[in-house]
C-alpha cells in the first residue's frame, strides 16, 4: 500500500473522530480558550493519554523509533504565542479547519485561505530566518523524560495522575 | 450542574489515542517510515502547488518548499481525508449545519459574513506563520508531541493555549460580547 492510501485511510478514521468528538466547531475552541468549555481539552488530554501510552510501550519493545520535533526555544516559543493569537481569531487550527468546512462551517474556508497565505509567506521569510531565529536556543530533539533523567514511565504516570485530576475539575465545574 | 457527564469528547479523543498508536506502529511496518500525526506542513505544500502554476521557477528556488518538499504525501492525504472522515460522520448522524458565522462571534460582531471571512482569513495567516515558525500546530505539536513526551511539544501547546486565553479575553469578552 502506498503512503497516500494509508494517509487517507487514517485521516478519514481521524476526521470521523474529531467530528463525533465535536472538537470542529468555532464555540468549542474559543470556548476553550474562554475557559467557559473544556471539550477540546478533554479530548485532546484523552487522546494524549492513551497514546502516550501506546506508543511508548511500542518503543520499549522496540518495534517503532520516536521522532520527535527538535526544541528550539526561540521559535517554539515565537511561533507558539503567534499561533494562539490568530487561532482565537479564526476559531480553528489547520487540522480542524478542514473537518469544519466538512460538517458545514463554510466560514472556515477563510480560515484555510487565511493559512495558505500565512503558509506562503512564511516560505517567504524562511531564507532570512534560517540561519539566526531559527537557531535560537536550539536544543536538540529533547524529551521530558531525558531532561529528568528518568524512564518514560514515570513521567507518563505523573501526567496521567495531573490529567485525571482535570478531568474531575472540569467534570466538577461543569466545563 | 447536575448534568450527567458527556462521554463523548473523552471516548472519541481516546480512540484518536488509538488510532495514533495503531498509525505508528502500521506506517513502520507497511511503509517503512514512522507517521506521526500532525497538519500544518500540508499548508505549506498545498500553497507550494498553487505557486508551482504561477511561477514553478520561484518555488523551484525556494529553500523551504525545496526543504518540505511539494508534493501529495502521507499527510497531504491524511487532511483529505480528515475532510472525507468528517463529512461522512456529520451526515451520517445528521450533525451536519450550514453556517456561515458561528454563534459566539455573532454575539460580539453581529451576524455580517464579510467581517467573519476577514477575521478567519487574518487569523489564519498569524496562526499558519506562528505554527511553520514553532514547526508544529496542534496536532503535531500538542498530540504527536506530548505523545513522544517531547519537550518542543510542552512548550508549544503551553504557548498556543496561553496566547490563545488572552486573545480570546481580548477579543470575545470586552462589552458584554460573551455573558
Amino acid at each position: 500500500m502506498s503512503d497516500q492510501w494509508l494517509g487517507l485511510i487514517t485521516g478519514i478514521c481521524f476526521g470521523a473522530l474529531l467530528q463525533q468528538g465535536r472538537v470542529l466547531r468555532f464555540e468549542k475552541q474559543v470556548g476553550a480558550m474562554l475557559l467557559k468549555d473544556m471539550t477540546i481539552m478533554k479530548f485532546m488530554m484523552s487522546a494524549i493519554l492513551v497514546g502516550m501510552v501506546g506508543i511508548n510501550l511500542l518503543a520499549g519493545f522496540g518495534l517503532v523509533k520516536l521522532n520527535p520535533k527538535a526544541t528550539v526555544l526561540g521559535a517554539n516559543i515565537v511561533g507558539g504565542l503567534l499561533f494562539g493569537g490568530g487561532w482565537a481569531i479564526m476559531g480553528f487550527c489547520p487540522g480542524t479547519s478542514v473537518g469544519a468546512v466538512a460538517e458545514g462551517r463554510v466560514h472556515a474556508v477563510f480560515a484555510i485561505l487565511g493559512m495558505l497565505a500565512g503558509a506562503a509567506l512564511f516560505a517567504e521569510a524562511y531564507p532570512y530566518l534560517e540561519k539566526g531565529f531559527l537557531k535560537m536556543g536550539s536544543l536538540g530533539p529533547i524529551t521530558l523524560p531525558g531532561v529528568l533523567g528518568v524512564g518514560p514511565w514515570p513521567v507518563i504516570a505523573a501526567l496521567a495522575v495531573i490529567y485525571i485530576l482535570a478531568f474531575v475539575f472540569f467534570e466538577k465545574k461543569g466545563l | 450542574m447536575e448534568n450527567a457527564v458527556n462521554w463523548r469528547p473523552y471516548v472519541a479523543g481516546a480512540l484518536v489515542g488509538v488510532l495514533a498508536t495503531l498509525s505508528v506502529i502500521v506506517s513502520t511496518k507497511v511503509l517503512g517510515k514512522t507517521q506521526y500525526l500532525g497538519a500544518s506542513t500540508t499548508f505549506v505544500r498545498a500553497v507550494g502547488f498553487v505557486e508551482q502554476a504561477v511561477d514553478a521557477e520561484h518555488v523551484k528556488k525556494n529553500p523551504y518548499f525545496l526543504k518540505e518538499k511539494v508534493k501529495v504525501d502521507w499527510q497531504f492525504m491524511l487532511i483529505v481525508g480528515i475532510f472525507v472522515g468528517a463529512l461522512s460522520a456529520s451526515v451520517i448522524d445528521g450533525s451536519f449545519k450550514l453556517e456561515a458565522v458561528p454563534p459566539v462571534w455573532r454575539e460580539r460582531f453581529g451576524g455580517g459574513v464579510g467581517l467573519r471571512a476577514v477575521g478567519a482569513f487574518l487569523g489564519g495567516i498569524v496562526a499558519m506563520f506562528g505554527a511553520r515558525l514553532a514547526d508544529g500546530c496542534p496536532s503535531g505539536h500538542g498530540l504527536s508531541g506530548l505523545m513522544q513526551l517531547s519537550v518542543s511539544g510542552f512548550i508549544a501547546l503551553a504557548c498556543f493555549f496561553g496566547a490563545g486565553v488572552l486573545m480570546a479575553a481580548l477579543v470575545y469578552r470586552r462589552r458584554g460580547g460573551v455573558q
